[in-house]
């Protein structure tokens, strides 16, 4: 069958799967709404496969290929249409997309078994990977828009998931909104683009673009600027990322899935499809470099103060992110879509192994309270081990060799770059400290109350639920979040899926061993065949010297954390008194949240409270409708008095009207 | 007689009838003076119908009678209405629907 | 022959309607209007319209002026009073005018119609048999219409002047018609009160620790 087919059953799985589950949810006995969205992904996946054979029996240079469902308008000549694009880049996206949601899956089967809104869960979660999926095989811009729309709606969906806590909802709507300015960003974009290419459809547009713009043109810049803020909002970069640490909210697999696998990827997506374009808007690439540069190492570095333990992986996300953003904007297209791959393997690996100790935790997520689950979660451990191992950038696991890659290119490309090169093996160093620093503080030291509990076989349960953010209690009647508790080591879902990602992320990178093997570069290379910056590849020698020092400031990072936290615990607090001032400045998060507060959200505020109070009252209420209401009295009121109740009069004024129209037409016809 | 002298006489009917609405103040009269004005709208209708030599003058002429037999139907009703609530019956006084 | 039998009827007609107006007792009034009916039923039978003169005298002149006589005799007389107003002067002025334009327009103009004597005559033109064909075939509609018209007239005129008993003295109705709903209530109460508080996320990433001694050796710390 032809690579389109199976990419339409590819959306077809999750779409009946999410209609199955909202439609039926009643009548499903039990957890078959969880097996019943596991298994469409694993369908979803499994045509995955079956498109890449398919597609790997064509020639490389023919491996291109565009179908279309049917046609939504061609008025004012907009070409949209329900149409996909299957080339090697969305299938590689379909690949790990797919991939990594169905072991998510398989976690949540039995992560989220004791909650009310189990159902929901899954026909949401379905929801998010059709609109995912569709997003990443759009063939024009207008699907690509809905895809983008909808993934932000499942996202919503799901951070605010738990919606009887207005830490959740507040979140969700936080989430929400700033992915709306992205939204406004894109489609913006989508007009200029149209305007002066004329048509919607990627390979279209990519063709024309040449054609059409002077090389850095300033509408070009403007257009990828544009994108490049979409890209920004979707994938939370500086300053559009405010909405990923509040998103912890969510269930901890839903943070897995959405949060660092799948979601937050789609901007990077964005800029590689859009490669040819922002090749030829170089200013717009340096801008989206720089930022992407500066978000990796602001997030690297408010993880390493941060409390919470969902919220340092979150921070931990937004930096890695950066260095894809930074790798896509310089060209090392398939180097940035490697460390895609391996990040989205060790991140939910990551996340999924926090959920286990949170559920060990009785739901609470803060660090200051986790010690020592080193025994009593042996299989947590090694899973966030070999996580925590492959996000520092430590040989021989996948991250080492995927962040590694992006580094040489950055240095190889030269001049600016080079500093942002810097920039990450210093970000490189502060990820290797707060990974370990998460480490050794919940699976070392001597163990806490919980993990004592577990230890002789007993799971903690708290006494009062509490909201893990605030403190608070909540009601437990309402059935979520509910009041199971899971751990991996007991659950064998979550064990089978935490296994697999924990041996991807371990041979992950045996994909692109510099002078080894490139098949990721060789598979996507038909993508960039016309890019003029991704054939500038650093040589073999470069390339495994950059991975030395990767290797070394891996290694150096692991030292350091070692020394603070467990050779000699009291440098923590001694280092914190020291540098009290850097470290305020840190956990408040740069202060970002106040400086959009008072930037935007008090401004819009007090143009809302003006509006209703002046506008509307004064201005709409008295001015204009009390204006006219005034007017029209007024008016009767002078007609009014021609109305004195005189019978008499009346008629007198009928008379004296029959009388005048008699003459006019006496007058007239005479 | 020629047609126009019934015209005539229907003109001034009606201008007899007009000036006795205007002048008069019990209400009675001036319904009185009402059907003076319709008769001579009866008689013109009456009188074209004969110009023509068809009958639909007169079908109208009759609806028209129906009318006016309705007309002071109800305001022979309302005129007995005021003067059970003891109010004058002088148009110059009922002049309360103003304004 | 005809022109003496029509100036005596118009002549009538006109006397009659002066009487109407100009009679001061209403009751007067009233004979003064049956007179002119019946003129103008003389003069309808000059224009050959048979079942309308008959009409006008049994319906018109019979059960109208008798309805009128009752309504006469209820009220009562009542002697118009002296009252002066421009209208007393006007009202007559103005309708002479409209009698002069009237005339004017129809005399004056070239209207060859109104200079003959009509139609030929056509045997049975204005009988109750050619009024009845019409009003059933070509006027069913009006003819059905003024019916209803007729019982509208009959039901409005029994509710108009039937007696009520137990009327709801002024003040009643006054009070519940003209309290006014104080400003801002009913469902803009809503839209201008506090709905409730915006709902502040709480700040700060750092939970509060529940119990006071830490939990683990690093609290505190970093």
């Amino acid at each position: 069958m032809a690579p389109t087919t199976f990419a339409w059953l590819i959306l077809l799985c999750p779409l009946v799967g999410t209609l199955v589950i909202a439609f039926g949810f009643r009548r499903l006995p039990g957890r078959s709404a969880g097996w019943i969205g596991t298994l469409a992904i694993t369908l979803a996946f499994g045509f995955s496969i079956a498109t890449l054979i398919a597609m790997l029996g064509h020639s490389p240079m023919h491996r291109t290929f565009t179908s279309k469902l049917w046609s939504y308008d061609f008025t004012v000549s907009v070409d949209a249409q329900l149409s996909i694009l299957v080339d090697p880049l969305s299938v590689f996206m379909v690949l790990v997309v797919s991939g990594v949601s169905m072991l998510i899956h398989l976690y949540s089967v039995s992560y989220m078994t004791a909650d009310r809104g189990y159902s929901r869960y899954f026909a949401y979660l379905n929801y998010f990977v059709f609109s995912m999926l569709l997003l990443v095989l759009a063939g024009n811009f207008v699907v690509l828009i809905i895809g983008w729309a909808f993934v932000g709606a499942a996202s919503y969906l799901l951070i605010s998931f738990w919606y009887r806590r207005t830490t959740a909802t507040s979140a969700g709507l936080k989430a929400f909104v700033i992915n709306a300015v992205g939204d406004v960003g894109l489609v913006l974009a989508t007009f200029i683009l149209f305007k002066h290419t004329g048509t919607v459809d990627f390979l279209k547009t990519f063709a024309r673009a040449p054609l059409v713009f002077p090389h850095d043109s300033t509408t070009l810049v403007i257009a990828c600027l544009l994108l490049g803020v979409g890209a920004f909002a979707k994938s939370a970069q500086v300053p559009l990322h405010t909405w990923l640490p509040d998103a912890m909210e969510g269930p901890t697999p839903v943070s897995a899935l959405i949060h660092a696998a799948t979601m937050v990827t789609a901007g990077v997506y964005l800029i590689v499809r859009m490669h040819s374009l922002f090749e030829q808007a170089p200013t717009a690439a340096d801008v989206t470099a720089i930022g992407g540069g500066l978000t990796v190492l602001i997030a690297a570095s408010i993880a390493l103060v941060v409390v919470d333990l969902k919220r340092v992986i979150a921070y931990s996300t937004m930096s890695q992110i950066g260095y894809m953003i930074m790798g896509a904007s310089v060209g090392a297209y398939s180097a940035a879509l490697f460390h895609l791959m391996t990040h989205a393997f060790f991140k939910a690996l990551l996340f999924m192994a926090a959920g286990s100790v949170i559920g060990a935790m009785a739901g609470s997520q803060s660090l200051d309270r986790m010690s020592g689950f080193r025994r009593a979660l042996p299989f947590t451990f090694i899973c966030f081990l070999v996580g925590g191992l492959a996000l520092s950038g430590m040989p021989p696991f996948s991250g080492w060799l995927s962040k590694d890659d992006i580094i040489d290119f950055l240095d190889h490309r030269g001049g600016g770059f080079v500093i942002l090169g810097v920039l990450a093996y210093v970000a490189a160093f502060m990820t290797g400290l707060y990974t370990f620093r998460m480490i050794f503080r919940v699976f070392f030291g001597a163990p806490c109350e919980e993990a004592g509990e577990l230890e002789h076989g007993h799971l903690a349960h708290a006494d009062v639920p509490r909201n893990p953010a605030t403190g608070e209690e909540e009601d437990v009647d309402i059935g979520f979040p509910g009041p199971g508790h899971y751990i991996a080591e007991r659950e064998m879902p979550m064990k089978l899926a935490m296994s697999m990602l924990a041996i991807l992320a371990v041979i992950g990178g045996a994909l692109q061993i510099p002078g080894v093997d490139h098949a990721l570069t060789a598979f996507l290379s038909p993508v960039f065949a016309t890019s003029t910056l991704a054939h500038n590849e650093p040589s073999n020698r470069a390339d495994w010297i950059g991975l030395a020092i990767g290797a070394a400031v891996a290694l150096t990072a692991v030292a350091v954390a070692y020394r603070i936290w467990i050779a000699a615990p009291s440098t923590a607090p001694q280092l914190r008194e020291r540098f009290a001032a850097v470290y305020t400045f840190l956990i408040n998060k740069w202060y970002f949240d106040e400086l959009i507060d008072l930037l935007i959200v008090r401004p819009a505020l007090w143009f809302g409270r003006m509006a209703e109070t002046v506008l509307e009252r004064v201005v709409v209420g008295e001015g204009i409708t009390g204006g006219a209401v005034g007017l029209v009295r007024a008016g009767s009121a002078a007609v009014r008095r021609a109305q004195s109740g005189f019978l008499r009069y009346y008629a007198g004024l009928m008379v004296v009207g029959l009388f005048g129209v008699a003459l006019y037409f006496l007058i007239s016809s005479s | 007689m020629a047609i126009g002298w019934y015209l005539v006489v229907s003109a001034l009917i009606f201008c007899i009838g007009a000036a006795g609405v205007l002048t008069r103040r019990n209400p009675l009269v001036i319904l009185l003076c009402l059907e003076l004005m319709l008769n001579a709208a009866n008689l013109a209708l009456i009188a074209f119908s004969r110009m023509w030599g068809h009958e639909d003058g007169q079908v109208f002429a009759l609806i028209v009678m129906v009318v006016a037999a309705c007309e002071v139907t109800i305001g022979l009703g309302l005129i007995v209405a005021i003067y059970r609530r003891q109010l004058p019956i002088d148009v110059d006084e009922l002049s309360e629907l103003q304004g | 022959m005809t022109a003496v039998l029509f100036f005596i009827a118009a002549i009538g007609a006109l006397g009659g309607a002066i009487g109407v107006v100009t009679l001061r007792n209403p009751f007067y009034s009233v004979l003064a209007l049956v007179i002119h009916l019946v003129m103008l039923a003389a003069l309808f039978l000059l224009l050959r319209a048979e079942f309308v003169a008959a009409a006008q005298v049994i319906v018109y002149a019979g059960a109208v002026m008798v309805l009128y006589v009752f309504v006469v005799a209820y009220v009562g007389d009542v002697e118009e009073l002296a009252g002066g107003s421009a209208l007393r002067i006007l009202g007559p002025l103005m309708a002479l005018a409209l009698a002069i334009v009237l005339c004017i327009a129809m005399l004056g103009s070239g209207l060859k119609g109104i200079k003959g004597k009509g139609a030929p005559y056509v045997l049975g033109f204005g009988t109750p048999r050619n009024i009845g064909t019409l009003l059933l075939t070509k006027y069913l509609f009006p003819f059905e219409l003024a019916s209803i018209l007729l019982l509208v007239a009959a039901v409005g005129a029994v509710m108009l002047a039937r007696r009520r008993r137990g009327l709801e003295p002024d003040e009643e109705i006054e009070r519940r018609i003209s309290v006014p709903r104080p400003a801002y209530t009913g469902t803009m109460a809503e839209a201008a009160g506090e709905p409730g508080g915006l709902i502040a996320p709480p700040r700060g990433r750092e939970p509060q620790t529940v119990g006071s001694a830490p939990a683990t050796p690093y609290e505190g710390g970093w």
